[in-house]
């Protein structure tokens, strides 16, 4: 992966940071990664925080792409490398490698969880009427994961689902003792 | 507006729930001529009933009265405290827990239960034991009834300490016949009205046989907040004979006063209080609250403690920060020093925040001495319960858990353990039985035995039992310790007949996992015809743990120190490989099973040779095995995180900590390990066997 290419899509500060997000709008606002060379999105209310990469404790017997769990201020919050769950690119971990915390704030209980993306690149201001329902042609994310998508600009963004994101496989646990 | 009164009922509940526990260990307790302990037991009833009235469960109010005029008689000694009263009364304290509990959750309670149990108390309160007869007893009520001029000029502010008059009012209507004349006349204009301020003041008439003190009682919750004037009118004594009395107390006490009310609500205007507090009450009583959301009531002394602790800890914090501002290493001395102050505050502190979840034990004890009451009267055993050490504080989720498992095995030292009284006699014992329950500390945990002075565990019993039952092999030899065991053991029982308290063979084996599921161990020791004792061994606390920091690769884990049986260095001598692929370590007459961290977790070791490993040997369920480790780190103290949270439970693994390098280390579930690697047993013979692959080799 070509790293210069992806630091100059890392937003500088105070250079996209300000006309991206439009605080007035009525907009729901969504956070846009990076998944190889293709563009994701989650609602940014989701979002805790976005941390660097850094080496969790492996949880014995789990799938690959849960790649443990850190510490982030006393929480022990679990590590999922999207690009190993979707098999999506290479998971390198790079100095630009990010985790996105994300927290889901169901009805009686809360859960918080870290995807690694290769990188942050945006926040985008959607109608709910401009997310459109994704065709299901294929394609390695399992369709239960995808809310839809987004257009912007000539790209397409993929809006995911969060509560679904943060569902565990039932044999997530004994994958492969 | 009025005072939102539903933000007063949780803590109504909860000393509610106090109050019913006073009642009935001061019932278990109770002896004719102890007026001190009674007169605590009344008290108890008069909070209750006070307070349901206030917050309007009217049902609650109703009942706890009927039972506060039993103990009134009793108190003014115009009752004999029989058995039979301690027993409807007891019964009463449950009932009343009853209708709290409905009242909190908004639920339906069982109202047939209730209803019985006030009949039995009405027709308790209509006999009296002393020796005056019926007929004599509704003479002199007649003679005293009289007429009470009450003038009640309350103060402007009444209604907001949550007072009511309306309650008061009703309380007396019950009294007798009363009638209600409100005086309105130092009510300002519309305009100047405060609506929390009582203006109102009532000259009230009651025709009643209570005394003076009954009247004054009524008022007793606001004594303080009004003038009061009881008079008797000597000149309007009733002349009616008593026949048409009763009828109108029956009758006519309700109507003036509705009438009156009727006619106050429509003038005053703080009265509407009353429509809004019994609407409210129940509904906003929190939906379903369980009671599990708890709240801990703290003694001051421990958030004194607390707050102690912090303000040292804030110096020893700016005076480390001053240091760090302008530092250099002459001041090398000061800051170990000041380092060295922080690791002291910061253990102090974690020692007294924990001390906060602690509560004495007389918390789960206390309902033992009810337990055993009634059990006793159920089999007609004769039987004492001593409680010792009720002090010793234990942590509020594993007191939570322990009750029930103390239920139980109080029930059987109850049922299996105390002999009938003619069989004590005949083997020279005392009459009565003794349960005894002690609580103590002892090194970081708690031990808790139940011990009876019956006629013991009877091993040959159990011993042949467990060999009809298929559970051990009948010319196994066991010790006395491992017989008793075997009544933990699913679908056990050796009682001879099945009794409805216990004998069914369902709950040893659940108790024991109960204990197992804290983190404690249970022992028995027995001795025939002496009697048996349970030790129940538990940790202090569930949210602290000490454990053995071990390393397998790049990753620590942590094996608590109390399933630990010893750690040693792996000497080739005493290894076998047995069945092809196991591998055995001659402990002493153990052999130890060996299971490998890293080959059970699927991770990378350094080592991965047996020769010269380092084992620990764990026991878990009785079974011993040896955990094969790189390395051994420090004993330490960890805070027990749950991966439940935000993830899920991972076979093998009890939890998470974080290290003092900020790095998370996963805590090993010995039982769950075991688990794992019978799993993988199983698994792999499943591979092997159909193809018929013998395969021999190492770890790699």
């Amino acid at each position: 992966m070509n790293i210069q290419a992806m630091a100059n899509e890392i937003p500088v500060e105070g250079e996209h940071s300000i006309e991206g997000i439009d605080f007035i709008t009525s907009a729901d606002q969504y956070l846009t990664f990076t998944l190889a060379h293709e563009q994701y999105a989650v609602d940014i209310l989701c979002v805790e925080e976005i941390r660097s990469w850094e080496r969790p404790t492996i949880i014995p017997n789990s799938p690959s792409y849960i790649q443990g769990v850190i510490n982030m201020r006393g929480v022990i919050v679990p590590i999922i490398d999207l690009r190993l769950k979707f098999s999506i690119g290479e998971a390198s971990y790079t100095e630009t490698t990010v985790v996105i915390v994300l927290t889901y704030q169901a009805e009686s209980s809360s859960r918080t969880m870290g995807f690694v993306v290769d990188a942050v690149s945006d926040v985008l201001n959607v109608e709910s009427g401009d997310i459109k329902p994704a065709p299901h042609f294929g394609g390695c994310v399992p369709p239960q994961y995808i809310e839809g998508l987004i257009n912007a600009d000539s790209k397409v963004v993929t809006l995911l689902n969060v509560a679904n994101l943060q569902l565990l496989e039932k044999d997530d646990n004994h994958a492969s003792i | 507006m009025t005072v939102d009164l539903s933000q007063f009922i949780p803590s109504f509940l909860e000393e509610s729930f106090e109050g019913l526990e006073l009642m009935e260990s001061g019932l278990l307790n109770l002896q004719a001529g102890d007026s001190e302990l009674i007169h605590s037991i009344f008290r108890a009833a008069h909070s209750i009933k006070g307070g349901a009235g206030t917050f309007g469960f009217e049902n609650v109010t109703d009942f706890t009265h009927l039972v506060e005029t039993l103990l009134d008689e009793m108190r003014d000694g115009r009752r004999e405290i029989t058995n039979d009263d301690t027993e409807i009364l007891l019964e009463s304290v449950d009932c009343i827990r009853l209708l709290i509990e409905a009242a909190r959750d908004g639920d339906e309670y069982d109202s047939d239960k209730i209803e019985q149990t006030s009949d039995r108390l009405t027709i308790a309160l209509e006999k009296k034991p002393t020796t005056d007869n019926n007929d004599s007893f509704k003479e002199e009520k007649c003679t005293k009834e009289k007429h009470y001029i009450i003038n009640f000029v309350p103060e402007l502010s009444l209604a907001k300490t949550g007072n009511d008059p309306i309650f008061l009012l009703s309380a007396l209507a019950e009294l007798g016949t009363l009638t209600v004349k409100a005086d309105s006349s130092t009510l300002p204009a519309l305009n100047d009205i405060d609506p929390l301020e009582l203006y109102l003041s009532w000259q009230l008439r009651l025709i009643s046989d209570a005394s003076i003190e009954d009247i004054e009682e009524i008022f007793e919750w606001v004594e303080d907040e009004c003038e009061l004037d009881i008079t008797i009118d000597e000149a309007n004594q009733p002349e009616k004979n008593p026949e048409q009395t009763t009828l109108n107390k029956n009758h006519e006490s309700e109507e003036p006063l509705k009438q009156n009310n009727d006619e106050e609500t429509q003038v005053i205007t703080p009265e509407p209080k009353i429509e809004v507090v019994k609407e409210n009450s129940p509904i906003t009583a929190k939906p379903k609250a369980k009671s599990d959301v708890g709240s801990i009531r703290v003694g001051v002394d421990k958030v004194d403690s607390l707050i102690n602790l912090v303000g040292e800890l804030v110096i020893t914090q700016s005076m480390l920060s001053e240091l760090g501002s302008d530092f250099d290493l002459s001041k090398l001395d000061r800051l170990t020093n000041g380092l060295e102050q922080l690791l002291q505050n910061t253990k102090e502190l974690q020692e007294s925040v924990m001390r906060i979840r602690m509560l004495p034990i007389s918390f789960a004890f206390n309902r033992f001495p009810r337990l055993v009451h009634d059990l006793a009267i159920k089999t007609g055993k004769e039987m004492e319960l001593i409680i010792k050490g009720e002090q010793t504080e234990l942590d509020k989720t594993v007191m939570e858990q322990i009750g029930d498992p103390l239920v139980h095995l109080i029930r059987n030292a109850v049922d299996h353990g105390i002999e009938p009284s003619e069989i004590r006699l005949a083997n020279g014992k005392s009459k009565k039985g003794i349960i005894s329950l002690d609580a103590y500390h002892q090194g970081g945990n708690i031990v808790i035995e139940i011990s009876d002075d019956g006629s013991g565990i009877n091993r040959d019993n159990v011993f042949n039992k467990a060999v009809e039952k298929g559970l051990i092999d009948a010319n196994a030899t066991l010790s006395d310790s491992q017989v008793y065991d075997l009544l933990f053991e699913p679908g056990f029982s050796t009682a001879q007949e099945v009794t409805d308290i216990s004998g069914r063979g369902v709950g040893m084996d659940v108790v024991k996992r109960n204990i197992q599921a804290l983190g404690g161990r249970i022992q028995v020791d027995s001795t025939p015809g002496q009697g048996s004792n349970f030790k129940v061994n538990l940790p202090l606390t569930l949210a602290i743990l000490d454990g053995q920091l071990v390393k397998v690769g790049t990753e620590t884990y942590i094996i608590p120190l109390i399933s630990i049986v010893e750690s040693l260095q792996i000497e080739k001598e005493f290894l076998n490989r047995v069945s092809g692929d196991m591998d055995l370590y001659r402990l002493r007459e153990d052999n130890v099973p060996i299971l490998p961290v890293f080959q059970l977790f699927n991770i990378d070791a350094q080592c991965n040779e047996l020769d010269n490993a380092l084992l620990v040997v764990v026991e878990a369920d009785g079974q011993k095995v040896g955990l094969m480790v790189d390395d051994l780190l420090a004993q330490q103290q960890v805070v027990i995180k749950s991966l439940k949270d935000n993830y899920q439970q991972v076979l093998g693994i009890s939890g998470a900590t974080i290290l003092g390098d900020g790095s998370v280390a996963m805590i090993l579930d010995i039982p769950g390990m075991i688990q794992m690697a019978l799993e993988k047993a199983q698994r792999s013979q499943h591979q092997k066997y159909p193809n018929q692959i013998e395969k021999v080799g190492g770890y790699n």
